[in-house]
Formats: C-alpha cells, sequence, structure tokens
C-alpha cells in the first residue's frame, strides 16, 4: 500500500526538511514506544530504543531505497535495535516471561470440556458492557497492559501490532519476517490468552 | 459436527475470515445451536475490540525536542 503522504514526507526528509521529520515522529512515535515497550522492561530503555531509532533512520535516510514503505523500514529498524537491547537485559534480569509459547497450546484450558468436546465449564458472561465502556475503567487498563507483557515475546509483538495498533497482517509479517500462517497462529494463542485473562478478571 | 473445543481453536481463522467455505458453514450451524460458543465468540471480538482501545500516549515534549536537537545537529 503506498501511502502518498508518507513519500511527500520520505522526500521532505531527505532534503533535511525539519517539519517532516517531526511529522514523521509524531506519526509514528506512540506506536514505536508501544512496540518497543513489548521487547524491554521499562519505559526509559524503550524511549532509548526509540531515539537510536531516529539516528539510525536520519543517518541511512540517503540510501533508503523505498524497496519496502518507509514505516515498514522504520519498524524493521525499531525491532532489530529492541530485540537486540531485550536480549542484553535478559543477561542482567531474571526473564519476565515464564508463559510457554509452544505453538500447540490450547485456546481453552481442555479440562473445561467433556469427553464430547462440550463445554462442561462454559464461558462465564460478561456484562453487557462495551468495549468502549470497559476501557473506561483504569483497572482493566493497567490489568490488560500487564497481561499484553506476560505473553511470550512473539506472540506479545503480534498482537500488539494486529490488535492494538491496528496494522494489516501484510504489514506485521512485512516488518517481523514472518509467514502468514505462523502469524496467525502466534495472534490465535496471543488473543485466547487474553480472553482468559479477562474472562477471569470480570467474574473475580 | 463442530465440537465447542474445535470452534475455540477456529476463532482466529473465522474472524480473519480465513476458514473455507464448508467450515465456515460449520461453525455457523455450531453457533446457531449453542449459546456457550456464541458467548465465547462475542467475549473474544471483545477483547481484540479493547485491545485497539488501549490509550495511546503522545511523545513526551523533552523526547521531542531531544530528537530535533539531534536533527538539527546533522544537518550541514
Amino acid at each position: 500500500m503506498v501511502d502518498r503522504g508518507e513519500s511527500e514526507l520520505v522526500a521532505k526528509l531527505r532534503a533535511g526538511d525539519e517539519h517532516a521529520f517531526t511529522a514523521l515522529v509524531d506519526r509514528y512515535h506512540a506506536a514505536m514506544r508501544r512496540l518497543a515497550r513489548t521487547f524491554v522492561s521499562t519505559d526509559a530503555a524503550a524511549d532509548e530504543v526509540v531515539q537510536d531509532t531516529w539516528v539510525v533512520v536520519l543517518d541511512g535516510i540517503a540510501k533508503f531505497e523505498e524497496r519496502s514503505s518507509f514505516k515498514t523500514w522504520l519498524f524493521r529498524i525499531l525491532v532489530n535495535r529492541a530485540r537486540t537491547k531485550g536480549t542484553r537485559e535478559a543477561r542482567t534480569v531474571p526473564a519476565s516471561s515464564l508463559a510457554s509459547d509452544d505453538e500447540r497450546d490450547p485456546a481453552v484450558d481442555p479440562a473445561r470440556f467433556d469427553q464430547r468436546g462440550m463445554w462442561s465449564s462454559p464461558p462465564e458472561r460478561w456484562d453487557a458492557e462495551t468495549p468502549e465502556k470497559l476501557m473506561l475503567r483504569q483497572e482493566l487498563v493497567v490489568a490488560l497492559d500487564q497481561a499484553i507483557r506476560e505473553l511470550p515475546e512473539r506472540q506479545r509483538t503480534v498482537v500488539v501490532l494486529r490488535d492494538v495498533l491496528g496494522w494489516t497482517s501484510d504489514e506485521v509479517c512485512n516488518v517481523l519476517e514472518l509467514e502468514e500462517t505462523n502469524q496467525r497462529v502466534l495472534l490465535h494463542r496471543a488473543r485466547s490468552r487474553l480472553r482468559e485473562m479477562l474472562e477471569q478478571y470480570r467474574t473475580r | 459436527m463442530l465440537t465447542c473445543q474445535e470452534l475455540t481453536e477456529l476463532a482466529t481463522d473465522y474472524v480473519e475470515g480465513e476458514t473455507p467455505f464448508e467450515r465456515r458453514v460449520s461453525v455457523w450451524m455450531h453457533l446457531a445451536m449453542c449459546k456457550h460458543c456464541r458467548a465465547y465468540l462475542r467475549q473474544y471480538r471483545d477483547t481484540i475490540a479493547a485491545l485497539g482501545r488501549l490509550p495511546e500516549e503522545p511523545p513526551p515534549p523533552e523526547c521531542r525536542e531531544e530528537l530535533l536537537r539531534r536533527f538539527r545537529g546533522r544537518t550541514p
């Protein structure tokens, strides 16, 4: 997908236009920060990754050949830097995520089904609250953020890009260099776990 | 006939529109008869919607200024 406004900004950035730079920063900063935060353990570390990424972008913009979109290029740089920083952190900090990354993990605890595969412990009904109303509850926002952080890394990255930031599966596959089917499996595990967390949270 | 357990594993393919037609029909038939799976799928969709409504933080002004400083530092 070609984003007209974006290619114009990129051309201006190449020419050293400061407004183009701030426009791109404003356009992508929040998404970059959120994605970086899925790899590193503190907000400060995420901010550093974002800053470093922009420095790399400024250094490399002259050589950027537009074989991919600017957005893909930008986020690939970010993911590489965030991963490196996250790995370095993991050597000093105990692993934050103990959740398994097994792709065969079931969407729902098998104990909740009978022998014929029908619900024996069906989903608890949620109040008739819309997601908008749900997210007005600050404690739920905090709980959901925390639950995302507890997901295994690959699931976390995919669900943040797809559902929190609203990217298409093509964009996600391009940036993370994933096969489409693999992307969908990771998304499935992540969403299933987050639904389960919300169910437990709502009925507690 | 699709079981409830199978349906929970198909949720993502189904919502993403990646189930072949015949599979989709069996999902519809199951949902028509099973209120628990209807509830499950509603919750699944509500989860996605809730994720899309997590608040977005604008760049803190210090960070924006620092980036600008670096930008100006490199243009001749």
